[in-house]
């Protein structure tokens, strides 16, 4: 089976340093890798590199073909990307935000058609946003935002989807409500999901396949029982952590102990 | 599934039967059939509107439980669009424009009335044999003194209104004019070198006008190539720190000539302060392609507008060659504003308080900003010139006075009523 992701050896160079190093990483439709790593490893880059924004070295074929001999709008039309901090224009309405997410199928000067219009609907139906297709974003809370720019990448209709801390900014409820949901949709529209995450557990619970990065390389890739163990997360994120293995999952929990910040 | 939703009647365009359908609405029957996205593609080839449920099923079916399935749905929720133009505010527009039209050219020391001024229009229709009731000299008035000069103040405050509003969605930035990136100073120089180094014009009246115009696209040329340097295509921020840049050196230069020619001071100084006072058709045809192809231009990206919103990442990866369609818009606004400068020197406010009172009033989207800024700019300035040459009438107040007093407290009265919209 053609992967729907395959990228091979991606590097990216800002100001002479190599943020990303090497990257290899392969995905099949309706599968989801979760990027791990601390902070500065080369998480956001990759999945900038990825869709075309950060200029890189290397090979990305989508569905068997080379991202670097397609348009703006055929990469737009093949990866939807969820930045970590969207910018939000606050008086603009949900419907109009989502149908944004339109864009790489309208023409250039051409408005949104029917159909636009109906798969801005299903994105926005599926996200549980009925309720609030008129009113503005700047009226909406932290979780519904959330919400809203998922739907706008939805909308996108794009088979695969890049997220770049989806669930930041969200309390424990709504970052299992945004995960729960981009689990759904993955398996709904086998859509092959990348995201890049902070929190370990979540990433070991929803992805089927973790990667480990740090200065800009992989260091492990593999399932959660595989990446997750304390002498790994102690060597690259500083942190003393208990890895907890329960019923087939794996927890990370954060242990008080002697700092190892210091090395 | 649900009858609490109105339906209407339909005939099935494939089998012919009738059926009920809610046209979009939420909770229409159609909403809980899922089909895949080829059966989809399929029927809707084969069918300009809805289908009955007998159909829809056998497609449902058809596909069995395989593969990724969608909603069936044919119509969309009539709550799923944006908010563009609405057609009674084109409307409202338009006939302010017209009314504006009809005031600028009814305003003068010789009194002709909206009437005979109708009248006249009339009998210069082509196919029409009416005789204008007007006389002579006032037909005079009318056409060779009042026209020109108010065709040209709707040209001029078209453009910078629309040029204002491209500005202010390109560079994301509520403050921005058509003059960010040096068009002003630029035009400002050209004028006051061809004022100071070839006398008041008189032998070559179009010499000001032309040096005005290239002065005001040498800036924004210059300002976009030193924002270039920086490396890479300049983003919304280093394109106006260039711009800064530039104006305040052609700032400098102009401020040297004048030094250098005190005695055309005060020449220089009434350009500067704009106005229309000496327009006649050769102006109006002169900017005339000018306003007209920038305006088509801004107004063809009103939508590309609305997405750059999102901020270049975004825009980017929704497929948007950002900074090329940056350098589209930011072109096609300077020619524009540059053309309009030239005629009329530097007329302010006008690019700033039209497209922010139609975002408070009308629709913060840029589909309705565009083209209501370019009627709005037109009739504001038709109406501020013909405030411009009544108030001290024989005389004439520069025109620049009267945009800014009489538009800035309008807008702060809008601005109070809208409190808590974000700009």
């Amino acid at each position: 089976m053609r992967a729907a992701l395959d990228a091979r050896a991606v590097s990216v160079t800002y100001d002479g340093a190599r943020v990303c190093d090497g990257v290899d990483l392969t995905l099949a439709a309706g599968e989801w890798v979760a990027i791990i790593g601390p902070n500065g490893a080369g998480k956001s880059t990759l999945l900038r590199a990825i869709a075309g924004i950060a200029g890189c070295e290397g090979e990305v074929h989508l569905d068997g073909v080379s991202a670097s001999g397609m348009t703006r709008r055929q990469l737009a039309q093949a990866i939807a990307m969820v930045p970590q901090q969207p910018r939000i224009p606050d008086e603009l309405t949900v419907a109009e935000y989502v149908l944004l997410g339109r864009t790489p199928h309208i023409g250039y000067f051409a408005t949104e058609s029917r159909a636009d219009r109906l798969a801005a609907e299903r994105a926005i139906v599926r996200l549980g946003l009925r309720r609030f297709v008129t009113r503005t974003l700047g009226s909406l809370s932290g979780g519904e935002l959330q919400r809203v720019v998922l739907a706008r990448a939805l909308a996108q209709e794009a088979p695969i989807l890049l997220l770049d801390e989806p669930t930041s900014a969200l309390d424990l409820g709504r970052q299992q409500l945004v995960l729960e949901l981009v689990d759904r949709l993955r398996r709904q529209s086998q859509l092959a999901v990348v995201s890049a995450m902070h929190d370990l557990s979540l990433a070991a619970q929803y992805a089927e396949r973790l990667v480990l990065l740090d200065g800009g390389r992989v260091i492990a890739q593999g399932t959660a029982a595989e990446v997750l163990n304390e002498d790994l997360i102690r060597a690259h994120y500083g942190a003393d952590v208990r890895v907890i293995h329960d019923d087939g999952q794996v927890y990370v929990l954060p242990r008080r102990g002697e700092s190892t910040w210091v090395h | 599934m649900t009858a609490s939703v109105e339906q209407r009647t339909k005939q099935c365009p494939l089998c012919g039967s009738r059926f009920g359908c809610a046209q979009g609405r939420p909770g229409c029957w159609c909403e809980g059939v899922a089909v895949s996205r080829d059966a989809l593609a399929e029927i809707r080839s084969s069918a300009p509107d809805c289908i009955c449920p007998e159909c829809l099923r056998s497609f449902a079916e058809r596909d069995g439980a395989e593969g990724a399935r969608v909603s069936a749905k044919a119509v969309p929720d009539a709550a799923i669009k944006s908010r563009a133009l609405a057609p009674l505010w084109a409307v409202v527009a338009i006939a302010s424009l017209a009314a504006s039209l009809l005031l600028g050219l009814a305003i003068g020391p010789a009194q002709i009335g909206p009437a005979a001024i109708l009248g006249s229009i009339a009998s210069h229709l082509p196919a029409t044999h009416w005789p204008s009731p007007l006389s002579s000299v006032d037909e005079a008035i009318l056409w060779q003194v009042r026209a020109p000069r108010v065709v040209l103040a709707a040209l001029v405050g078209a453009m910078l209104a629309v040029a204002g509003s491209a500005y202010q969605g390109v560079f994301r930035n509520p403050l921005a004019d058509p003059y960010l990136l040096g068009v002003a100073a630029g035009a400002g120089l050209g004028a006051t070198l061809a004022i100071a180094y070839s006398g008041t014009g008189a032998d070559n009246p179009s010499l000001l006008p032309l040096s005005a115009f290239v002065g005001a696209s040498v800036a924004v040329a210059g300002a976009y190539v030193l924002g270039r340097s920086a490396g890479g295509p300049p983003g919304a921020t280093t394109l106006i720190l260039a711009g800064i840049v530039i104006a305040l050196f052609m700032t400098a230069v102009q401020t040297f000539v004048q030094q250098q020619r005190s005695e055309t001071l005060r020449e220089v100084y009434s350009w500067i302060l704009g106005g229309f006072a000496t327009s006649d058709w050769s102006a109006v045809a002169a900017i005339l392609p000018y306003v007209a192809i920038s305006s088509v231009v801004l107004l063809l990206h009103r939508r590309v507008l609305d997405v750059l919103r999102l901020g270049d990442d975004e825009a980017h990866s929704l497929g948007l060659s950002v900074a090329r369609t940056r350098l589209v818009l930011v072109v096609a606004a300077t020619i524009g504003t540059a053309a309009a400068v030239a005629v009329s020197g530097l007329i302010g406010f006008v690019g700033i308080i039209v497209p922010h009172s139609i975002r408070l009033l009308v629709s913060p989207s840029y589909r309705a900003i565009v083209p209501l800024s370019l009627i709005g700019g037109a009739g504001f300035l038709v109406l501020a010139d013909a405030l411009a040459r009544t108030i001290l009438s024989p005389g004439e107040l520069p025109i620049g006075v009267v945009t800014a007093f009489f538009g800035a407290p309008f807008f702060a009265l809008i601005l109070r009523s809208k409190r808590g919209v974000t700009l």
